[in-house]
């Protein structure tokens, strides 16, 4: 089966105003915050990790039709009754649950992305490379519209989880992350809306080739 | 109202309350399953309703202005700066400081998802996570600002940020003229939300 992301909209042709918000404007319905913190509280359960979540959200037939809180309702009901936490079985246990009194130390924590690198960066600040230009039939976080473009490595974060991986639930295979920029004309040819304005990504290292 | 305006707004009243008790099945039975403390989502919603939000990144924004010495810290290592103002965690582990300049403006989007900056923004504004945005803000910069009411002079190089990775992005606006007297509480309420997101300006000097 084809996997096929309806969340890649970066060049799209999408029509409807940005609908400007008051700051401190946050919720439009009284169950929107409910799964926000649903979400939120799911995390250190070990029922799924970012990765899956984001797949799950993206692969939604009905992604475009859904308001964003709508999406991540779905994703977390479609989750949960993968992963046997919502059936007739008992479920696995959680890793752990989120607990009023802990609530506050665990987001101020957070869950870094960081890793030990296990072999040397392939690129340097500077370095000109050539992103792949295959879609994958998995989940994977190269945007559409860079995908075999020439651009430069701006910066190193280090090694990350390696979010193709990680969403198959075959491990955290970190991967050096790079700060990648174009200029809008190798993206959007000489017509680019922009045509002085530069547009950058954060690859993963087997997204990039040397150029 | 009109007819079709009531039947909407009653449409929107059902799907609503459909929403509404789709999301409390949900929690109940996630509850009995052992997986979700309902106390800790009040916590959680608490948290982000009242606590964190914009007003932490504006402290973070007037510090830079007002002290070269925090600004060149932020820059460097923006996620050990930031932490020294007590804002740290989930959605900000990762983070990178971009500076505005007038011969640069930068501009941050998340053309995948959603992602943004929770520890110094908050939670995003809906229009950050339409599909509007996140289609528009790569190709079409100058169009986005000015649908926000911001236009940069033709000189200005517009630098888009899509925050792929775990990496999140928080603009430093340049700082207004005429704020040289202003206390960085007074710098702090000139930076508005949408400056440290690069689809806005900060709010001039009275």
């Amino acid at each position: 089966m084809s996997y096929h992301s309806h969340a890649d909209l970066g060049g799209q042709d999408v029509p409807g105003a940005i609908v400007q918000e008051p700051e401190g404007e946050y919720f439009h319905g009284p169950w929107e915050p409910r799964v926000m913190a649903l979400v939120v509280a799911m995390g250190p359960t070990g029922m799924s990790n970012i990765d899956m979540n984001r797949a799950a959200r993206e692969t939604l037939p009905n992604y475009r039709d859904l308001s964003y809180y709508e999406i991540w309702l779905a994703a977390l009901e479609k989750l949960a009754l993968q992963k046997g936490v919502l059936g007739d079985a008992p479920p696995p246990p959680p890793k752990q649950v989120l607990r009023a009194d802990s609530a506050v130390a665990a987001i101020k924590k957070g869950f870094s992305a960081s890793r030990p690198a296990v072999k040397p960066a392939r690129f340097s600040v500077g370095d000109r490379v050539r992103t792949v230009g295959l879609q994958p039939q998995h989940h994977t976080r190269l945007p559409a519209y860079a995908r075999g473009k020439l651009g430069v490595v701006e910066r190193i974060h280090g090694a990350h989880v390696f979010p193709d991986t990680n969403a198959l639930e075959l491990g955290e295979s970190p991967q050096w992350l790079y700060t990648v920029a174009f200029d809008a004309r190798e993206l959007w040819g000489e017509s680019a809306r922009a045509p002085h304005s530069v547009i950058s990504i954060d690859a993963f290292e087997p997204y990039l080739e040397p150029a | 109202m009109s007819e079709h305006e009531h039947q909407h707004e009653q449409h929107e009243q059902r799907a609503s309350s459909a929403l509404e008790l789709r999301v409390r099945a949900l929690e109940a039975r996630l509850t009995e399953k052992g997986y979700i403390d309902p106390a800790a989502l009040d916590v959680l919603i608490d948290e982000y309703q009242t606590k964190i939000g914009p007003r932490n990144g504006a402290q973070v924004v007037a510090r830079a202005w007002a002290h070269p010495e925090f600004r060149r810290w932020l820059l460097e290592d923006a996620t050990a700066a930031i932490a020294s103002l007590g804002f740290t965690g989930r959605q900000g582990e990762h983070m990178v400081a971009v500076e505005n300049t007038p011969a640069v403006h930068n501009m941050v989007v998340c053309t995948l998802c959603s992602c943004y900056p929770w520890s110094v923004l908050g939670l995003p504004p809906t229009w950050y996570k339409s599909a509007p945005y996140r289609a528009r803000a790569v190709q079409d910069p100058r169009g986005v600002l000015k649908e926000f009411g911001v236009e940069l002079p033709q000189t200005t190089q517009i630098r888009i940020w899509d925050s792929t990775a775990e990496v999140r992005y928080l603009v430093i606006p340049q700082r207004p003229a005429g704020t040289e007297h202003l206390s960085e509480r007074e710098l702090a309420n000139l930076v508005t939300r949408d400056s440290m997101i690069g689809t806005g300006l900060p709010t001039p000097a009275a």
